[in-house]
């Protein structure tokens, strides 16, 4: 198992300065920080929901004091990896909702797109401003060793998390003032204005003018309801519920104190099924009706586009690779994990004798619910989850599990390695943006992979040291 | 401004003056109820604190009407509406919803109060030292003023939140005047005499003013004086005046703001006239309570009229 902080005892050179400066302070005053920093999170109001435990819906998400950090040299290759798959998946996306070039190459099963249930018909044909349909591409990265990134699944629609990668360094900033002034860290507070300068340079067809932008949230009882109204308000545009926009012959508007207002970029973190009654669930109250006929006819922009959740698949993924020698025509700098399609006839046999050791995933899963990570399972758990793969094997890909890298964590006994996971946020746009930083979630139980906040994993800030 | 917002902006301030108010009525009750019972009276002084809340409907008939009871079920009943436990959830929950619109240290100030109010510990300092949780409540309420004060633009959504301040606290200064009546004196020949006069005394005491009124009106302790100085006297912080002319400012601060007017402002301009053109014998003769009572619904139309008119529907 790779240690972010040291190599056979030897300090790696990004962490020097941090661990002398643990040394030099002592666990009495680390202790110190760390209930700090929680009454700090706690007064902010920062939480994350936890859905089907029942409780408390303002959980706060266990934050270490510990940072992740990256050299300057590490970065570049992460940074240039992650906008081209960015670019790559926006491509595939443009493709498959016009000519669909890359099926008809061969290269990827129609099946696999076209039976696809994020696979959106209402959207064929439709140009979204500058043809982008994701704008906003959160890449979980893993590494096992030095030099070795790998990434573990694109996230297209409405990745989560950005609230965390600002609020923990705000956090930091506070906690560590002397670290900040003796490093180069390079700062993560752009990370709004670039978003909303990303939502601005989609403004749709129609709009004349300077665009109204909103957020789409669907209430404060979301699990990221938090972040949703964190972004609104870095921004400084509005938070609205479905219940506050109406469509009025082909334009949207909300309802304002002075009567009706115009929008015309909404960035949604609402799933697809639930912003439009009309065209998709007729029994949400959580979206607008209408809305999707505003959008076929360029009267609104909607970030992330409807559909757009097709490049994110758990079996698409397979593919990013050969998307980016399709539609670049270069060679992937992030390598993807290695996987097997449980829908092909070899790759299922392999799996299922292989339980023990691999990690299965549900194709359309996500906050690492519904996953078998075999070398934690019991024998009874592996013959019930293999009758789940055996019913309809298309569901499922199944990865080596992974040597994932460990950073020095706080633990109810001390300082100890947890396993930790990068989650980078790029914006695409009118160019393809990327702060230097991102979210590093944290196993907090020993020897755990599951990173997943909704599994109850932590954060960590990310540092990436400047040159 | 979204009208959602508005609507959240108002009721979150009307629920932080409701929850103060409530602990005003209960100040009122525990003073009255130091003094010797009143000959005769067959109703408590904790009933008439729980009639002029405007809550006794759900209040248990069978319960006593005892100070502890009727102090749980007004701090932390939770099927009671307006209870202040209540009050600070919606407020929250109001802010939670809108957390835009607001600052951060209002945010603190709503967060940390019912953080601590949900703390079972509360239970015990109601039960032993209700003075003293009566005090941190109104020490919440201007918390959460203070920081609204200091920190908000001054843009529509504060006119909002003081609309609702306002409308609010007109409504609860004539529930605090409300329970001396309710405080029957069964024979005439008690009006004006000690315990009357200490009644009449501990209102100015719910409403923080008892020092302002002895600036204004040194020692006459009249109840004509006392009345006065909560309803008519424009400069009496809590008054009805007062209360409305802050209305009817903050109606103008919009109408200029969005550079147009609705009924809602001839409506505020209506009572607010009533107020300034009355005199205390009028009321007096009229019935103070008849008065009070027919003030607290043209307050409570004109708070429907100001969600007509901004485009949101009330809670």
């Amino acid at each position: 198992m790779f240690n972010e902080m040291s190599v056979d005892d030897q300090i790696r050179e990004p962490y020097r300065a941090l661990v002398d400066w643990m040394e030099a302070s002592g666990p009495e005053v680390l202790e110190q920080k760390r209930l700090e920093a929680e009454t700090l999170f706690r007064k902010i109001g920062i939480t994350f929901a936890v859905y089907g435990e029942g409780g408390d819906p303002e959980r706060l998400i266990p934050f270490d004091l510990i940072p992740r950090i990256f050299t300057s040299g590490e970065w570049r290759k992460l940074d240039r990896g992650v906008k081209q798959r960015a670019r790559a998946l926006n491509a595939f996306l443009y493709d498959v909702y016009h000519n669909a070039e890359i099926i008809k190459a061969g290269i990827i099963p129609a099946d696999l797109v076209f039976r696809n249930d994020a696979f959106e018909p209402a959207v064929i044909g439709i140009d979204p401003p500058r043809n982008v349909y994701s704008h906003i591409v959160g890449v979980d990265i893993v590494r096992t060793g030095p030099e070795d990134f790998y990434v573990l699944e694109d996230n297209c629609r409405t990745p989560s998390g950005v609230s965390y990668m600002l609020e923990n360094r705000e956090i930091m900033m506070r906690m560590f003032p002397d670290l900040f002034k003796s490093l180069r860290i390079e700062p993560v507070e752009s990370y709004p204005d670039m978003l909303l300068k990303t939502l601005k340079s989609i403004a749709p067809r129609k709009c004349d003018r300077e665009p109204n932008i909103v957020v789409l949230t669907p209430g404060a009882m979301n699990s990221a309801y938090y972040e949703h109204s964190f972004l609104a308000d870095q921004m400084g545009v509005e938070l609205v519920e479905g219940q506050d926009l109406f469509v009025h012959e082909d334009r949207v508007y909300m309802r304002t104190t002075r009567g009706p207002a115009r929008v015309d970029v909404i960035y949604r973190r609402i799933d697809d099924a639930y912003i439009d009654p009309l065209c998709f669930r007729p029994d949400s109250v959580l979206g607008i009706p209408g809305l999707m006929n505003v959008y076929r006819s360029g009267g609104v922009a909607i970030c992330s586009a409807p559909g757009a959740g097709v490049a994110d698949d758990k079996a698409v993924y397979t593919f990013v690779p050969d998307m980016i020698r399709f539609y670049l025509g270069q060679e992937p700098i992030l390598n993807n994990v290695p996987t097997w399609k449980c829908g092909k006839p070899d790759d299922l046999k392999y799996v299922l004798e292989h339980l023990g050791e691999l990690v299965v995933k549900e194709v359309h899963g996500s906050g690492g619910y519904g996953m078998l990570v075999g070398p934690a399972s019991t024998k009874e758990e592996q013959a019930a989850y293999a009758k789940r793969i055996d019913a309809d094997p298309g569901d499922f890909i199944a990865q080596p599990t992974l040597a994932l890298s460990a950073c020095p964590t706080f633990v109810e006994s001390g300082v100890a390695p947890r396993h930790v996971d990068f989650r980078p946020f790029c914006l695409v746009g009118d160019d393809v943006r990327l702060t230097p930083g991102g979210l590093t979630r944290v196993a907090m139980r020993e020897g755990s992979l599951v990173v997943n906040s909704s599994q109850g994993g932590g954060v960590k800030d990310t540092w990436i040291m400047s040159d | 401004m979204l009208s959602r917002t508005a609507d959240n902006l108002f009721w979150l301030s009307r629920y932080v003056e409701r929850a103060e108010n409530m602990a005003r009525l209960m100040e009122m009750g525990y003073r009255m109820a130091l003094m010797p019972a009143v000959v005769d009276g067959n109703r408590s002084e904790w009933e008439s604190v729980l009639s002029a809340s405007g809550c006794a409907a759900g209040y248990d008939p069978d319960a006593p009407l005892r100070q502890e009871e009727v102090a749980n079920f007004l701090i932390f009943n939770r099927d009671n509406h307006s209870s202040i436990i209540n009050c600070f959830e919606y407020a929250r929950a109001n802010a939670r919803a809108m957390r835009t619109a607001i600052t951060a240290e209002m945010w603190e100030a709503l967060n940390n109060a019912l953080m601590e109010l949900r703390r079972p510990s509360m239970h015990n300092l109601v039960k032993n030292e209700l003075p003293e949780f009566i005090d941190w409540v109104k020490k919440q309420g201007a918390l959460f003023r203070g920081a609204t004060d200091s920190t908000i633009l001054r843009n529509d959504g504060y006119d909002f939140i003081r609309l609702g301040t306002f409308i609010e606290r007109a409504d609860n200064t004539a529930r605090l005047l409300d329970v001396k009546y309710y405080v029957l004196l069964p024979e005439t020949s008690m009006v004006g005499d000690g315990v009357d006069n200490y009644q009449w005394t501990t209102v100015l005491r719910a409403a923080s003013s008892l020092r302002a009124f002895h600036w204004v009106y040194r020692d006459d302790y009249s109840p004509h004086r006392i009345a006065h100085f909560l309803i008519l006297n424009p400069f009496s912080p809590r008054s009805l005046a007062h209360c409305s002319e802050q209305i009817t400012q903050h109606l103008e601060r919009l109408a200029r703001h969005y550079g147009q007017r609705h009924s809602v402002h001839r409506q505020a301009v209506e009572m607010y006239s009533l107020l300034t053109q009355s005199d205390m014998d009028e009321i007096f003769s009229g019935g103070l309570h008849e008065f009070l009572t027919d003030f607290q619904g043209r307050n409570r139309i004109l708070s429907l009229a100001i969600a007509d008119a901004y485009h949101f529907g009330g809670q």
